[in-house]
């Protein structure tokens, strides 16, 4: 069979598994639809949080962005794990003893306002929007390249595959959808990785082929380390070193901040907690979940050290000079069709070439290093199907993560606890499923309409997020005196400084993006744990000046720190 | 209130921040430190094949977060029971 037959086939499978797991687990209540009933088993919730973690940003780009950039790469890598550890520690046994639906319930409550609740919701659906942008375009790249269809279309068929298991399933749709897709994308993930690593080193396990000797087609070995080889590349080619990278020192250390204090302060993620049983649970959940990301998240730089090599062998060939475009692979002609590679013969001689500066010729989009790798290293055809069907698990997964929050926070935060505290849990449920829909349809909107680079988009969530909901919730746990005036104006001024600096970076005067006009050296994508200590700062200095917090809150900060009496998630 | 006075209230929050603390910094040490900030320094080592500060950014880190969290989930799920605020 070809390529196109099996992934259809492959892909064709998969998406009526998901169908099938959502009819058979669609829910009944507001409890099911916000949170699964709330007795989901711990190492089911890590799986599906891990699915629901691992964005077509994870899957698609972050491999393609390590083998581009090297050690810059690592801030992701870091920052997207990292932020785990502060979720267990800090925040999800307190949250799961807190015990109700939502993020801005927690707020709302913690801070006895309901003007806390608003800006909490604001901020949520504000995070969530911008990182639903980057996942639909995920959808649209895989479509386009390996069904054949338009972007659109492929946009359309995603779209209408989400709508159908998050909004009829809810929570516990997504859940147990999202673990079958955590099996597909991490089987898919590993496969390419795992015979990648075979070929090149030797060793089954990719994390530690990426530091050993490589070896020749007979298997043995060339006393050549793959990753002096890559340096020796680099440095040949005119990149910089890969093992060293080009970002300051301050940029990568404020990036990995700003990623891991937004990877906690993510309200798809934190939710996620409010679905197992007890407060012990929530606590181990976020260890598995912590295992099933890093599984991925260790093979990645491996697969992008892996795939660099192989790519740049690929074009230049073997002394280093371009291979004849006639004789070229066929990867880069089947990734040419769809403008994501491009060649501009400059020097006429009709050889591929690619390197840094003036002389390179070849156009290579990021995002299609780890789609393009089984073919780049002549895998078979089911891995190259294979492949296909994990991006868009991870891409249909994060989405329907992302919906449900959208929809809890319009039907429940919104609606229920602001506008129409009156409404029936039925009419509650049906709101939801409403605003799931309108929420799919802005995904599919940004999906055809993508604003630019996928990883990009979706770190900007990450700013947002630790400069916004992040220190709201760590003081509401840890501090009790931090009173609503305080957490407030910290979340409004964190947000708008944050929100402001990237506003102008990114869209007012992008041409000005550049390091000798940041802040002491701080990206944008970085600026968020700027904005973090911001929000700190304001919160503190506001509450010293304003009024006390009532002790029936006093009461229920001292309540939650110990996990005994958690009982069910309820509503009121 | 669960605990039998304030005085265990305060000390199994003080024992839980110190455990919460410690794991902190390790947590910091081995990204914000060796992965990063001294990550030239860590460099000039050789270990399996990797540099070391390089190693520590791309693999060691994540390792011991894993590691890090399941410390955690033993010691809290201790604590609780020294004091007997676990659930039922």
């Amino acid at each position: 069979m070809d390529v196109q037959t099996l992934t259809y086939l492959i892909v064709g499978a998969t998406f009526a598994l998901y169908i099938g797991i959502a009819i058979w687990s669609r829910a009944g209540s507001t409890k099911e639809f916000y949170i699964a009933g709330g007795g989901v088993h711990p190492v089911m919730n890590g799986m599906a949080t891990a699915a629901d973690w691992m964005s077509a940003a994870s899957f698609i780009s972050l491999a393609g962005i390590v083998s581009f950039t090297g050690y810059d790469g690592s801030v992701y890598l870091m920052g997207w794990t990292g932020g785990y550890v502060l979720l267990a520690l800090c925040m999800a046994p307190y949250l799961r003893k807190f015990g109700k639906f939502t993020v801005p319930d927690f707020i709302g409550d913690r801070y006895y306002s309901q003007t806390a609740r608003t800006v909490a919701v604001i901020c949520a659906i504000f995070i969530c929007f911008t990182y639903i942008a980057g996942q639909m375009r995920g959808v649209g790249v895989v479509f386009s390249r390996f069904l054949e269809v338009d972007v659109e279309t492929g946009v359309y068929i995603g779209m209408a595959v989400v709508f159908f298991y998050a909004v009829l399933g809810g929570m516990k749709g997504i859940t147990y959808t999202q673990v079958a897709q955590y099996c597909v994308l991490i089987f898919a993930f590993m496969v390419p990785a795992i015979f990648i690593s075979v070929m090149m080193t030797g060793h089954i396990f990719p994390q530690i082929g990426f530091g050993a000797e490589m070896i020749d087609a007979a298997g043995n070995g060339t006393g050549v380390y793959l990753l002096d080889k890559l340096d020796g590349l680099s440095a040949e080619l005119g990149f910089s070193q890969y093992t060293e990278g080009s970002k300051s020192m301050i940029d990568v250390f404020f990036i990995t901040g700003a990623l891991m204090f937004g990877t906690a302060g993510l309200p798809h993620v934190i939710v996620r907690f409010f679905t197992v049983p007890k407060v012990k649970d929530a606590r181990i959940s976020a260890g598995w979940a912590l295992v099933f990301i890093a599984i991925m998240y260790t093979t990645i730089p491996a697969l992008s050290a892996f795939s660099r090599v192989n790519m740049i062998e690929t074009i230049n060939g073997p002394e280093s000079t371009g291979v004849p475009y006639e004789t070229a692979p066929t990867w880069i002609k089947n990734w040419e069709k769809t403008g994501l590679i491009t060649w501009d013969d400059k020097n006429n001689d009709g050889k591929i070439f690619y390197t840094n500066g003036e002389k390179n010729e070849m156009n290579i989009d990021r995002d299609i290093m780890v789609l393009a790798t089984p073919e780049i290293a002549n895998l078979p055809a089911w891995v190259i199907a294979l492949v296909a069907a994990g991006g868009l698990a991870a891409a249909l997964s994060t989405s329907a993560g992302l919906l449900l929050v959208i929809s809890t926070s319009v039907s429940h935060d919104l609606l229920k606890k602001n506008l129409m505290p009156d409404i029936s849990d039925k009419k509650e449920l049906m709101y939801a499923r409403i605003a799931a829909g309108f929420g799919v349809v802005m995904a599919g909107y940004f999906g055809i309409n993508p604003p630019g680079f996928v990883a990009a988009v979706v770190a900007i969530a990450f700013g947002l997020a630790a400069a916004s909901l992040f220190p709201a919730i760590i003081m509401g746990i840890f501090s009790r005196t931090m009173n609503k005036e305080g957490a407030i104006s910290g979340m409004v001024i964190g947000l708008l400084f944050t929100a402001s600096y990237i506003a102008y970076f990114k869209f007012i005067n992008p041409a000005a993006n550049s390091s000798e006009n940041w802040l002491l050296g701080i990206s944008p994508e970085g600026i968020g744990m700027v904005g973090m200590m911001v929000n700190f700062g304001v919160a503190f200095a506001v509450s010293k000046v304003t009024a006390k917090i009532p002790d029936e809150i006093v009461a229920m900060v001292e309540s939650i720190r110990f996990p005994k009496g958690s009982g069910e998630a309820h509503d009121h | 209130m669960s605990f039998e006075n304030n005085d265990k209230a305060a000390g199994y929050w003080r024992e839980n921040l110190r455990l919460v603390l410690s794991l902190l910094a390790i947590w910091a040490a081995v990204s914000f430190g060796c992965g990063i900030l001294l990550v030239d320094v860590l460099n000039e080592i050789t270990f399996m094949g990797f540099k070391l500060g390089f190693w520590f950014a791309q693999q060691g880190a994540m390792y011991v977060f894993v590691a890090l969290i399941f410390v955690y989930v033993a010691k809290a799920n201790t604590l609780d029971k020294k004091y007997n605020v676990q659930e039922d």
